[in-house]
């Protein structure tokens, strides 16, 4: 049942886990959890992550299934918005007719 | 058994005596799994015993506090903590040390399984409102303690050479208390006259095919159900496992029947 692989690792896969706070809302990552397999793992999360009524419903994704962005891309990644100030909502000043209407 | 009946005059009696045959079971169940906090094989695994454990002691203690309403106790407190080994009602089966975790898992997969049956019958058939609307929360919880330990029992039993000896292992030494689930006696048989509870043979040959089918699924034998099975627990003939757990879960209360949560 343990997965052991060549390095002699004995515990469990990981697991990412994301909720979904209510309904029609964006899933969150909670954290990870160890499990044998996919069944164990969504049992698991709601176990460590769902006991207070924290959401509706869960996702588990092998950590090892996730592709992240590196360090080093953060430059490229995330620098090009900084001096472009019009790209953000907040640049545009909404007109007064518009805001009564809120 | 006339000694009972003339106890038990009025349907508050019978009322009382589910309420706590119900509420023993679930709190010496809560206490042996609680045993594992700190202790169980994985720190995810540890976790999901400490929850179960909270859930069958929180079972416990709204069937307490109900009885201790119709009883006019001060509180749950008096029936877990000051009363003695023949006074509690529980099955065996709840008391037993708690073993390895294969042991843990087959009395969990056994008793939530019977539970998962038992409560779906009482939902039908309880009047009394009170009681039936506790049954009903209870039962969301008992279907996810019946899905984590069946889910163990097939990853176990169909695991490695070990975990499968274990996993029998278990289930074999475990099989001669599984009697006492289906045990209508003459308190039980009065319940059922009021529809405080309900004929178990009912469900018996579903559980069996559940519990059977669950075996099999995870490569076990089934036990035989004919073997000699252990009774009297629900009339205060328990092992002597009983005493030392009371024991330790009653000390603290009896030694300081005063002292408060700060």
């Amino acid at each position: 049942m343990t997965n052991k692989s060549e390095s002699g690792n004995t515990e469990w896969p990981l697991w990412e886990v994301f909720y979904q706070p209510k309904d029609g809302k964006p899933f969150e990552h909670a954290g990870n959890v160890h499990a044998p397999d996919a069944e164990m793992a969504l049992q698991n999360a709601r176990d460590t992550y769902a006991r207070r009524n924290e959401g509706i419903s869960i996702w588990v994704v092998p950590s090892d299934q996730i592709t992240a962005s590196t360090p080093e891309d953060q430059g490229p990644f995330f620098d090009p918005a900084n001096d472009k100030p019009y790209r953000h909502p907040q640049f545009y000043s909404v007109p007064r007719a518009v805001k009564k209407r809120k | 058994m006339s000694t009972t009946n003339t106890l038990l005059q009025t349907k508050q009696d019978v009322l009382v005596e589910v309420l706590l045959r119900l509420a023993d079971d679930r709190l010496i169940h809560g206490h042996r799994l609680s045993e594992w906090t700190g202790h169980g094989p994985e720190l995810e695994e540890d976790l999901a015993l400490a929850n179960v454990a909270l859930d069958m002691i929180g079972h416990a203690s709204s069937l307490y506090g109900y009885a201790a309403e119709l009883e006019g106790k001060k509180d749950e407190d008096h029936y877990a903590y000051f009363r003695d080994d023949r006074d509690f009602k529980n099955i065996a089966l709840m008391e037993l040390p708690r073993g390895d975790f294969a042991f843990t898992i087959a009395r969990q997969f056994l008793f939530s399984t019977f539970s998962y049956f038992l409560y779906q019958k009482l939902i039908e058939t309880v009047e009394d409102e009170q009681l039936n609307g506790m049954l009903q929360k209870h039962l969301k919880e008992i279907k996810y303690h019946l899905r984590h330990s069946r889910e163990w029992v097939l990853r176990l039993g169909d695991g490695t050479e070990e975990s499968h000896h274990r996993m029998q292992d278990a289930f074999d030494e475990i099989w001669m208390y599984t009697g006492e689930m289906f045990e209508v006696d003459e308190i039980f048989q009065e319940a059922i006259k009021h529809n405080l509870y309900v004929d178990v043979s009912q469900f018996e040959d579903d559980w069996k095919d559940l519990v059977n089918s669950t075996l099999e699924e995870a490569t076990l034998s089934v036990p035989d159900y004919d073997q000699y099975m252990f009774t009297g627990s629900r009339h205060g003939h328990h092992t002597e496992h009983l005493g030392p757990l009371l024991a330790q879960m009653q000390f603290l209360r009896r030694s300081y029947p005063d002292a408060e949560w700060k």
